[in-house]
């Protein structure tokens, strides 16, 4: 396997989501080949910052603005109805 | 006797059959992971308070409708997404147009082919990687991406979600989802890199 041929499958490799083969292919194309290691090793810790960034919370003035905008929807709703 | 809580699908029908004051408990289940899917689409908290409100108005709206063949979560975030895609649309603002995008993805595959040595930031500890200022590169990077890349990304990397239910969510095959996930990585990878490499991080 050549850095071509393997380029379009890291994900799946950094995502587990291939066969053993293909796998062990990479493996050991990237034992050789100090770009594509660097390459699979920066990719993996991208994803692993993107999981890391914290949350954004939503603040109490916007939940309490989204409940109450909701409330009217249905109230309207249920007039409209009846 | 302890009440048990209710499933989402539980409630769903509850609401349909009338008791539309149990919205606001579906609605306190969400909010949050709504608001943050929507934050990491569009980029502030203005407009993901926008697209928060678009969602659970289009769910009042369609919840009649909903027939639990998916999950409600993956419904809700189909409605969610489409709700951020929306706006996206309206706003056309500053994202890069396809061409540019797969032309920046595929850089480093040049690089590699030249023999330039790709800067490995790798080693370094997430949080010492994790500043404040790269998290706003971060960010700022997401909203460089065409939509539908955008999408794909945040649905599975930042909320986690498998591919199977990224392809309902966004009517794409799986193979369409990881295909999209791959260049989205890349393409983020890519803007790290260069991010570090100028901060001496590489």
């Amino acid at each position: 396997m050549d850095c071509n041929e393997m380029f379009e499958s890291l994900s799946e490799f950094i995502d587990e989501d291939l066969s053993e083969k293909t796998c062990s292919e990479i493996e050991s194309h990237m034992a050789g080949c100090t770009n594509c290691r660097i390459v699979v090793n920066t990719l993996r810790k991208t994803v692993t910052l993107y999981h890391s960034m914290p949350r954004e919370q939503l603040s109490g003035a916007a939940r309490l603005r989204l409940h109450r905008v909701i409330k009217i929807e249905t109230s309207e709703g249920s007039d409209e109805g009846s | 006797m302890g009440q048990t809580v209710p499933t989402d699908n539980e409630l769903v029908e509850r609401i349909n059959n009338g008791e539309s004051g149990l919205l606001g408990e579906l609605i306190s289940r969400y909010d949050d992971k709504v608001f943050n899917l929507a934050f990491r689409m569009m980029g502030n908290r203005e407009d993901a308070e926008d697209v928060l409100q678009d969602t659970f108005l289009n769910v009042v709206k369609s919840l009649g409708r909903f027939q639990g063949r998916s999950s409600f979560s993956t419904w809700l975030y189909r409605v969610a997404a489409n709700a951020a895609l929306t706006r996206l649309r309206k706003q056309s603002k500053r994202a890069k147009s396809e061409d540019e995008f797969l032309d920046d993805v595929y850089s480093v595959k040049r690089a590699a082919q030249a023999g330039i040595k790709i800067p490995d930031w790798s080693g370094n500890p997430v949080r010492e990687l994790l500043s404040d200022e790269a998290m706003q590169q971060m960010n700022k990077a997401i909203e460089d991406m065409p939509e539908i890349y955008r999408a794909v990304f945040v649905l599975r990397d930042v909320e986690e979600l498998s591919t199977a239910e990224v392809a309902e969510i966004m009517d794409l095959s799986e193979a369409a989802v990881k295909s999209r996930l791959h260049r989205a990585r890349l393409y983020l990878r890519n803007s790290l890199s260069d991010y570090f490499f100028e901060r001496g991080a590489a």
